[in-house]
């Protein structure tokens, strides 16, 4: 089952924001933004821009008629700013003209006057000026100070992880049009109509229900769009109240870079203490995660790295502390892993540097203390592992010792090129750690031509999910997919939506859909009963197309069947509401059940370093990965596959420069480099993991959309194997791993 | 105005000469499938093929539309994805194949690749599986990883091992008609170009005396877009007094415009460099490629510039002359290409001169040549350090060599593409040991004056440079 887009998306006629047909009397809208990162904002000269040709009307924060307030878990965010500004990027002005290169050239007319304050772009700067976004949290199991009394092993060090540009192809954008009664229609490129619906809202004072936020598809998201797409919705919302005109933007590649967050950096400090067994008994770190200018998601990314801080490890005596620290950067926001694969390089790099010291392979003790069902995490949940499982299934397969064995003997005989190999074994929860975002809806209609019309929460951003909401109506009623449609993600049609993230958009959609379709089945099973003289609905079944009686096909039509009940005045209608039950947590404990269910995996990762440049290849990434039982296997090797990449762009090339004025230096995608054809690993072998477990995902299937990205940081640790098979040293745990590092701890 | 065909259809426009391709086809003609990702020609999301009438055969090259000036396309043929779509809604091989292969996921992205794999279809590159990838160098996807996509070109150029044998493009075009890789209207467009080709053939009835020169718009369009996009722009990308690739005797004689396809293609350029291929595939990518000329690159003054510092280390010469119609040929002088860069973007040249050819001495003996550039990104990327080499050698026995001429030139080391003077004089008459490479080295060294940026730290650029000369030296010599 390919995905229901592809087609559409090769000929080209897919629609994406830019691509929506123009209402007459459209403005273009292009923002003004700050040049400083930090300073009092005194005064905006925008007379010359006002004059200029095709302006309509320059608007500033004093404008806004709602609250100039977009901070969705803390209000800190300003959508212009108003007195202060506190990153370079942050919109202060919006002109709107009559196109966008008019809208463009003018904002280049507009002056701010800002007396510059202090600059702090790193977050322990920050900290130690006690400017924390949200107060520390932290997780403690055991008593790591008594435990470490009695590590035989003790070592301690301290890594550094750089951000990550998402670089959706399709940039941020927006499209407001006034509807009656003071009402508007949003366009929107997001993965949150309804935090859209809210920001948009709040800047207008309009209520929700005034409000429509439509999304048809996302050019990428993965978490970009999940809360940074609010300012450009609220932008032009503010701009379309002001002017009662619809206004379109569509950022350019270089105002996105500079304007919007990026994953998180961390600065993080391990301390890890292992007995003469090499088990890991205490484990301490701390994060200093910066945050940027403004809260937007980054205590729950700080809170995910607390959960996956021991990745697939059992770790008996753990504290682990988490610092949200403010700096002169863009808001840092979700970025598929959303804080996890952070926590889980730094226990990763704890484990290198004791396996470095006591000169054992760090395979023999990732292996030692994988998680074993029973076990339990730092949050108190108990472990339904599959960790041991993935990595004998990987190791039985692919051999480990083996592959080890040839990069070995390559380097042997191999002056400047070697090769070095690490396993990367990854746990993923799944679920959003806040209980309450665990809902969805799904809205389905069946017509009386018997076509399937599916509406739910979930945003189609290239990952399937339209592709497995359409699957899920068409096995429930016993359909091709071809008569199942799912129309865009619309706040009056589902409303109240959690964003599509945390991997959990198939599983709470797919469910909700799921139950509307059983309710509007069993409907049309009393109607069929005496039409099949069935005596219980037990007897029934829905299969291509036809009423089946006892598994046998009846002369009964889908079609048919669809067209009685409604004669019969009975709804072909249902909105069905899921909430993932068992899961909670407590914060004021720290415990508690936050994870519908794990995901687990095991990576081997290979590369080959050139030692006489710097450069590198990355060989193969052989995985064994936990499905669960995958729904379309075509759509979710895509995800394990793109993930893998992604995730190795994260460790090699990808590196987000901001100098100390805190302007983006890598800014365009000229300076900013992303994985190419030739820069993805020659293999990526697949394996399912064989499991029968049961779990709560739709069909048994697991969610798989971010925890592949994790099996790149493997690609980290084989680049600094193969580093130190040239030349004795320890390469510092500073992502992500580029050119540079690698010549640099070659030969300096 | 400008007379192009768009798909099917016959353009005439007035649009500016200097709007982009893009814009045109998307805001004017309402094409929405070429999609906008970088404006900056590193995505590929914007790409079109661009088919132009060479002799009596029509040749399609792709290129990113957001950095072609609707000047270049005068005369041409333009495909957008609309262009390709079989009429009746159904898909062609090469989208069955992105199809089958799930090459696709957001969409966005996908279009370009799409239109690369066509141009693959239908040019004159072996049909294996790695030109089906090479062909796809310039998109980036952000969803795939891109394994499902390279699956997707080895089932096309599976599909068209049988045009592989077929050498002439009338050939291949047809054969791609019949494959319905393309629609039947492909079969008129070389009748119809001709006629276009005559229009836009046509005097400019304007004077120049704006002088915006745009050769490939491939830096232009990236430095200043709003400028390009209202200025009154004279193409020279497809000026034929400015084209081909020459053996004149002593000297290979190349023209302003030509691009660094053009070199690549070049039975030439083939035989003097063995390594031609390997070597400009790390020049950017195959649509850039296909649109950035040599002049185009030497006036840009980039202090990174790959063709730059190639032709550097050949010790090329440049011809320039005065633009405007009315300069009679005695305008034109010669000047070496070292002596072509004064400080960080100066020129020894005047505003109304341009590089109308390259010269370079033909090799004779023992001519070794290597070209070296690291980035973040091995393919697809700008250099930290690019460096390349020209050696003449005698050798007394297998192993013992002595150079008897050398010039080695390096990029980001410097404010200008660095011709290595003082190198290269050393090195001329050493014999080749490591103390050589050694002593060489201290003395780059010290002519080089590298800076920290977002592309790497001084010390980094000066250790990367030692290490690329040293992999000259290895590339040329062996271990």
């Amino acid at each position: 089952m390919k995905n229901i887009d592809s087609k559409s998306h090769v000929r080209g006629e897919s629609v994406y924001l830019d691509d929506i047909p123009v209402v007459q009397g459209t403005l273009y809208a292009c923002v003004f933004d700050s040049p400083v990162a930090h300073g009092k904002l005194k005064s905006i000269d925008k007379s010359a821009a006002e004059k200029s040709e095709g302006v309509f009307r320059v608007i500033t924060a004093k404008d806004i008629v709602g609250e100039n307030q977009i901070g969705g878990i803390v209000p800190d965010e300003p959508l212009l700013a108003d007195d202060e500004v506190h990153f370079q990027g942050m919109p202060i002005a919006i002109v709107l003209a009559t196109s966008e290169a008019l809208a463009h050239k003018a904002a280049k007319l507009i002056t701010a006057e800002i007396d510059e304050l202090e600059v702090v772009t790193d977050p322990r700067v920050a900290a130690a000026n006690g400017d924390l976004i949200v107060p520390p949290k932290k997780f403690v199991m055991g008593d790591t100070a008594a435990a470490f009394a009695n590590c035989v092993h003790i070592f301690e060090g301290k890594t550094e992880q750089n951000g990550q540009e998402h670089l959706y192809i399709e940039t941020q954008g927006a499209y407001a049009v006034p509807m009656e009664n003071g009402g508007m229609r949003v366009y929107s490129s997001t993965q949150g109509p309804t935090a859209v619906q809210r920001a948009v809202c709040r800047v207008t004072g309009l209520a929700m229900h005034q409000v429509e936020v439509d999304v048809q598809r996302l050019g990428g998201g993965f978490g970009g769009k999940e809360d940074q797409a609010n300012a450009w919705a609220g932008i032009v919302a503010v701009a379309t109240q002001l002017t009662k005109r619809p206004v379109k933007y569509a950022l350019h590649r270089m105002e996105d870079m500079r304007a919007t967050g990026k994953r998180h950096p961390y600065s993080s400090d391990y301390k890890i203490g292992l007995d003469k067994d090499l088990k890991i008994i205490a484990y301490e770190a701390s994060f200093f995660q910066n945050a940027g200018a403004s809260c937007d998601l980054s205590p729950p990314v700080l809170e995910r790295t607390l959960f996956h801080c021991t990745n697939s490890y059992f770790i008996p005596n753990v504290t682990a502390t988490a610092y949200c620290c403010r700096t002169n950067l863009p808001p840092n926001t979700a970025f598929r892993g959303f804080g996890g694969p952070q926590g889980m390089f730094v226990i990763e790099s704890a484990i290198a540097h004791a396996a470095e010291k006591l000169g054992v392979s760090p395979v023999e003790i990732q292996k030692k203390n994988l998680l074993q069902t029973g076990d339990e995490f730092p949050y108190g949940q108990i472990a339904d592992s599959e960790a041991v499982t993935s990595w004998t299934q990987a190791d039985d397969k692919y051999d480990f010792a083996k592959l080890q064995q040839e990069a070995d003997e390559f380097n042997a005989k191999s002056k400047y090129l070697k090769k070095g190999v690490a396993l990367m074994p990854i746990c993923f929860g799944i679920s959003f750690t806040k209980t309450p975002m665990n809902q969805a809806r799904s809205l389905v209609h069946v017509y009386t031509d018997g076509s399937v019309a599916v509406s739910t929460g979930a945003v189609e951003m290239g990952q399937g999910v339209n592709t497995k909401m359409a699957q899920v109506a068409a096995k429930m009623f016993g359909l091709d997919i071809g008569h199942v449609r799912v129309h865009t993600t619309n706040t009056l049609r589902i409303a109240n939506t959690s964003p599509t993230a945390a991997s959990a958009a198939a599983d709470l959609n797919g469910k909700a859909t799921q139950l509307a379709c059983e309710t509007i089945r069993d409907r049309l099973f009393e109607i069929a009963l005496p039409l099949v003289e069935a005596v219980s609905v037990e007897e029934l079944s829905l299969e291509n197309g036809f009423v089946h009686r006892n598994g046998e096909k009846t002369s009964l039509e889908w079609q048919t069947l669809v067209m009685e009940a409604h004669l019969q005045r009975v709804s072909l209608s249902e909105h069905s509401h899921y909430a993932t039950p068992g899961i909670g947590f407590d914060w004021t404990t720290a415990k508690g059940h936050p994870f519908a269910y794990h995901v687990y995996g095991t990576a081997i990762v290979g590369v080959t370093v050139d030692c006489l440049r710097g450069r590198y290849e990355v060989d193969y990434v052989k995985c064994c990965h936990d499905f669960g039982t995958s729904m379309n296997t075509a759509v979710d090797l895509g995800q394990i596959e793109g993930g893998i990449v992604q995730g190795l762009g994260w460790v090699t090339m990808e590196e987000v420069v901001y100098d100390e004025k805190g302007k983006l230096r890598s800014n365009a995608l000229s300076t900013y480099k992303v994985p190419d054809i030739y820069s993805v690993p020659k293999d990526i072998a697949v394996l399912a993991l064989e499991t029968d477990r049961n779990n709560l995902a739709i069909f048994n299937s697991k969610a798989v959309g971010e925890p592949p990205l994790m099996y790149g940081i493997g690609a980290y640790f084989a680049i600094r194997n193969a580093v130190k098979a040239f030349t004795d040293c320890s390469p510092a745990f500073d992502l992500p791993f580029t050119p540079e590092k690698v010549l640099m701890n070659l030969y300096e | 105005m400008i007379d192009f065909i768009l798909n099917d259809q016959d353009i005439c426009t007035g649009q500016p000469p200097g709007t982009t391709v893009l814009d045109f086809v998307r805001y004017h003609k309402d094409l929405k499938g070429t999609k906008i990702g970088c404006r900056e020609g590193d995505c590929g999301a914007c790409t079109v093929m661009v088919g132009e009438l060479v002799g009596d055969q029509v040749k399609y090259r792709t290129m990113t539309s957001c950095l072609m000036p609707l000047a270049n396309a005068a005369g041409k043929h333009i495909v957008t994805v609309e262009g390709i779509n079989p009429p009746d809604g159904s898909m062609t091989p090469v989208q069955q194949a992105m199809v089958d292969e799930s090459g696709t996921q957001c969409g966005f992205c996908t279009v370009g690749f799409v239109m690369s794999l066509t141009n693959f279809c239908v040019d004159d590159t072996a049909k294996t599986r790695e030109m089906a990838v090479s062909a796809i160098d310039g998109n980036i996807c952000r969803c795939t990883g891109y394994k499902s996509i390279e699956r997707a070109g080895s089932v096309v150029s599976g599909q068209l091992s049988v045009v592989s044998s077929l050498t002439d493009v009338a050939d291949k075009l047809d054969l791609a008609i019949k494959s319905k890789v393309v629609p039947s209207y492909f079969s008129g467009i070389k009748e119809r170009l001709a006629k276009v080709s005559e229009k836009s053939n046509r005097q400019p009835t304007t004077d120049n005396r704006q002088l915006q020169f745009v050769s490939g718009g491939t830096d232009l369009y990236v430095q200043h877009p709003e400028h390009m996009a209202e200025s009154d722009t004279t193409p020279l990308l497809y000026d034929e007094q400015l084209r081909g690739i020459r053996d004149v005797g002593e000297h290979i004689e190349i023209g302003g415009s030509a691009t660094v396809t053009d070199l690549l293609v070049s039975p030439v350029m083939q035989s003097v460099f063995p390594h031609l291929y390997k070597h400009l595939k790390l020049v950017s990518s195959t649509p850039i490629r296909n649109m950035a000329t040599l002049a185009g690159n030497f006036v840009n003054a980039s202090p990174i510039g790959d063709m730059t510092v190639w032709f550097l280390a050949l010790d090329a010469s440049i011809v320039l002359s005065v633009a405007s119609a009315s300069a009679d040929a005695s305008a034109e002088r010669d000047i070496k290409l070292r002596d072509l860069y004064l400080g960080y973007k100066q020129l020894a040249k005047q505003p109304d001169e341009m590089i109308t050819a390259i010269r370079f001495k033909k090799p004779g003996g023992d001519f070794r040549f290597n070209f070296e550039k690291v980035c973040k990104r091995t393919y697809l990327d700008i250099a930290t350090v690019n460096t390349a080499i020209s050696l003449s050698v005698a050798s007394a026995s297998a192993d013992a060599f002595t150079i008897t001429d050398a010039h080695v030139s390096a990029g980001g080391v410097a404010p200008i593409p660095f011709y290595l003077k003082e190198t290269s004089a050393f090195l001329t008459g050493k014999i080749v040991t490591e103390a050589t490479i050694a002593a060489a080295n201290e003395i780059m060294q010290s002519e080089i004056s590298p800076i920290s940026d977002v592309r790497g730290t001084e010390s980094y650029k000066r250790l990367l440079l030692r290490q690329l000369f040293r992999a000259h030296f290895y590339e040329v010599f062996g271990a």
